[in-house]
């Protein structure tokens, strides 16, 4: 007879030899990187081209995004019409993406198609002419996402904590206003571009099972562009300015039924010791559906759909970040409950049990997080970006097989005291 | 590509269907109930939804469903929708069986704890907040539904009519809803990974056979009666901007026309090329964003457009621009070489799903659940055979005025 009171007998995820598929680097005769990850079983390749072009080189406000997202919008030869029409005949997508310190492009294609893509792709980065009225199309749509995007209790949550932390003028806490839209003019969108893309450095990552000529597509079609390899980026290094308040309460809309909550502290980059480590006492908090947050907030209480916390992907600087939406009555009772659940973390060692199944957990997800291609090419590219080696891969992994319950509460203590955070409900 | 499965029909009758891909270290449980918010009570709607919360709170044998699995290193989620309700669990394969032992026990009877209920009524309380009141234009897909269909329970969403009929469900509700619903003659499973069939098979036979099989439900659904004129609905709200949204009676996902129906989605909102974007948002200028799309639902459903208006533009030029680009489709043959674009995304878009686990393990369930799990691997070749001609005909048919639910959606400031 079946005993079904009886968990099966499992292999513990920490026992498992987890390593990172290799990545390959080559470098063109202009001196751009290329990081090549063959591997994977279906025949769909991605290629990530990593501009050192995001928002903290920009002098006016909304520049850096407006000509990563208008390298679509036409060349010399080709209308954006056109290039749109080229890659989705393929069943191609190129989507961008402007962050913070970069701006990428980003190719996921079918492998036989290629290199019939690739010259187009090229194009865009050399040869893009931001006609006037795709900027006028541009301006009018964005200001009217943002007119919508400013009704969501959770996006204004989500702009005012980055300021709080960084301050509004860097460019981690910056956002955009109505009018930085109207003030974008195609010609400083040209100046940008002409620094920071035409003449400004790059990073390409290629991942999926690649074809056996790789190499060589990638020298013709990026080796003879007029851009470098990343050399020493000089990143903006502008001051930090927190808040001098701490506690916020911004009334958004009357007739809302939740408030946009976030909970936040600046946190070191992952060059600290501590990142690792806290990555894991993370885990535990709020990092996942079973974390203590979410067992208490929205499984024992339910005041909210989900509760999370994380450090987020920065460079220059980290932040803790707790953010939720709950109801606009349990709003402050929630607040408390996230203290209260940092305090058990500084005054309780976690039990054994909890941590060891946090390490299965963390160690097991992550066994299925570098299960493909693109996946591991994006671990390659954090670390690259981040000034890391696959050291630091290996570390986290020791970190968490390793780690015990002192430490967690040391670093609870360091780092998880209610006066340090600040704390944001948009309702 | 092809997908390689094996299928089996274990003693109690449960459907089992085994993916091996030993270029993977993971392996994916998949359990899919043929049950969704289409076979709800009217007066209890949002029921199936939040039955799925109440299945992660514990069942016969096994006070606690997520730690065993945590401690195994696997993560799991689900989703409902207006036809189905699907589990699944990924973990490392050498810990499939964990994933087996609570996929079964909840499967043969869940705890129907008092308390796990008060607290998910209030956890889908949020999530209908957070989803759809607490947020501009959120009530949209609530009237669309109910002006496009009269009859047939997909009037409602998933997540329910409202907040009132999640917050009144019972734990006798619960319980009756469990015995009809979920158990082995209502529900099919999937393994996928690295494991080896014979392995998988065994684990299946040991964990989900001896389950009693329960009783087959008998979908009996009231038929949505053919439209005969055109419907609008104008409503007034406190959002930003103007918003256009119209919805056209189409068929089932196992209706022959299918294929011709996704790809004139994909001609007329499927990205920057799409029909819809570049003459309604490039070269007209009349709304700031525009999109076409489709649940590709188990009964008859519905192509949906929606966009909002740049400011200053009158509704009724919005929708007769609209009109002016289905009417193209329809009278118009398009170009081989414009059908075959929209053949290479969906191409390209079935690979690309595909090189998920997780994805392939759930798919084969829902190509079982459509009739039969062969279906997914001659998906491709039936949009092959999507001929220009089919694509007018079909979009004369579709986008007949009578066939339509237009809502425009007025700022009131």
């Amino acid at each position: 007879m079946l005993n079904r009171k009886a968990a099966p007998e499992i292999t513990d995820a920490v026992k498992f030899q987890l390593s990172l598929p290799p990545c390959q680097k080559i470098s063109l005769r202009n001196g751009v990187e290329v990081y090549l990850v063959d591997m994977g079983t279906v025949d769909t390749l991605m290629m990530n081209i990593v501009f050192y072009a995001g928002n903290c080189f920009e002098t006016e406000n909304g520049v850096a995004a407006a000509t990563n997202f208008m390298l679509k919008s036409g060349t010399r030869s080709k209308t954006a019409y056109e290039i749109n029409d080229f890659f989705e005949y393929y069943g191609a997508y190129l989507n961008r993406q402007s962050g913070h310190e970069t701006a990428e492009l980003t190719l996921h294609c079918m492998k036989k198609n290629f290199a019939e893509l690739l010259p187009v792709v090229s194009e865009l980065i050399v040869d893009s002419i931001f006609p006037e009225e795709e900027l006028g199309i541009y301006k009018k749509n964005m200001q009217q996402r943002l007119q919508v995007n400013l009704r969501k209790n959770d996006f204004i949550a989500g702009r005012l904590i980055d300021s709080y932390l960084f301050g509004a003028a860097h460019p981690y806490g910056k956002f955009h206003s109505m009018e930085d839209y109207a003030a974008l003019n195609v010609q400083e969108i040209k100046d940008f571009y002409n620094r920071y893309y035409l003449g400004g450095r790059c990073i390409i990552f290629i991942a999926g099972p690649l074809p056996s000529g790789i190499r060589d597509l990638a020298e013709k079609n990026f080796g003879n562009l007029p851009l470098h390899g990343p050399g020493k980026p000089d990143l903006a290094t502008a001051a930090i300015l927190p808040a001098k308040e701490k506690k916020y309460r911004v009334s958004n809309d009357p007739d809302s039924v939740q408030g946009a909550i976030r909970i936040a502290r600046n946190f070191p980059n992952r060059h600290h010791p501590d990142f690792q480590k806290m990555q894991v006492l993370n885990n535990i908090f709020g990092g996942f559906f079973g974390s203590r947050l979410m067992t208490n907030i929205r499984e024992d209480k339910g005041y909210t759909y989900g509760i999370h916390s994380y450090l987020a992907n920065l460079i220059q600087e980290s932040t803790l970040m707790i953010s939720t939406e709950a109801g606009k009555d349990v709003s402050e009772s929630t607040i408390s409950e996230v203290y209260l659940e940092m305090k058990r973390l500084c005054e309780e060692p976690v039990t054994d049990e909890e941590l060891k199944t946090s390490k299965n957990f963390m160690i097991g997800t992550l066994l299925g997080d570098l299960d493909g291609p693109f996946q591991v090419a994006g671990r390659w590219k954090s670390l690259v970006l981040n000034g890391l080696t696959e050291a630091y891969f290996y570390s986290g992994i020791e970190t968490i097989k390793n780690i015990q319950p002192a430490a967690l509460q040391e670093l609870a203590n360091k780092y998880l005291n209610a006066p340090d955070f600040y704390e944001l409900v948009v309702f | 590509m092809q997908i390689d499965y094996k299928k089996f029909t274990l003693s109690n009758g449960l459907r089992f269907i085994v993916h091996e891909d030993h270029s993977t270290p993971m392996a994916v449980l998949n359990v899919l109930y043929d049950v969704g918010a289409r076979d709800e009570d009217p007066g209890k709607t949002g029921f199936a939804h939040l039955f799925e919360h109440l299945m992660f709170g514990g069942s016969v044998n096994i006070k606690d469903f997520e730690s065993p699995l945590l401690m195994a290193g696997g993560e799991n989620n689900a989703f409902t929708t207006n036809d189905l309700t699907n589990y699944y669990i990924q973990l490392p394969a050498e810990n499939i069986e964990t994933a087996c032992w609570l996929d079964s026990d909840r499967m043969l009877s869940l705890a129907f704890s008092e308390k796990s209920l008060d607290v998910q009524r209030k956890v889908v309380c949020e999530e209908f907040k957070e989803h759809y009141i607490n947020r501009p234009y959120g009530d949209v897909a609530f009237k669309l539904r109910e002006l496009a269909y009269k009859k047939h329970p997909y009037r409602w969403m998933t997540i329910g009519q409202e907040l009132s009929h999640i917050e009144n469900a019972k734990l006798a509700d619960v319980k009756a809803f469990f015995s009809k619903h979920y158990c082995p003659a209502n529900a099919i499973l999937v393994m996928a990974g690295n494991i080896r069939t014979d392995k998988a098979l065994a684990l299946a036979e040991k964990w989900f056979g001896h389950i009693p099989a329960g009783k087959k439900y008998i979908r009996q659904l009231p038929v949505e009666p053919e439209q005969d004129a055109a419907r609008v609905l104008e409503v007034k709200a406190d959002v930003p901007l103007d918003a256009l949204y119209k919805a056209f009676h189409v068929g089932s996902r196992t209706d022959k026309s299918y294929y011709a129906m996704d790809l004139i989605g994909e001609l007329l909102g499927g990205g920057g090329s799409s029909r819809l974007f570049q003459t309604l948002v490039k070269e007209k200028k009349l709304f700031s964003n525009i999109e076409c799309y489709h649940f590709g639902s188990s009964d008859p459903g519905l192509l949906l457009i929606e966009g909002k208006l740049i400011k200053g533009t009158p509704m009724l030029t919005a929708d007769q621009a609209i009109r002016e680009e289905l009417d193209k489709l329809s009278s118009a043959t398009i170009s081989e070489k414009e059908l075959m674009k929209v053949k290479n995304k969906t191409e390209s878009a079935i690979l690309f799903e595909d090189m998920s686990l997780m994805n392939r393990a759930s798919n084969l369930a829902m190509y079982e659940l459509m009739g039969d799990v062969a279906f997914m691997n001659t998906e491709l070749d039936k949009y092959m055979n999507v001929t220009t001609g089919e694509i007018r005909d079909l979009s004369a048919s579709i986008f007949d005025e009578k066939n339509s639910s237009s809502l425009f959606y007025y700022s009131n400031n």
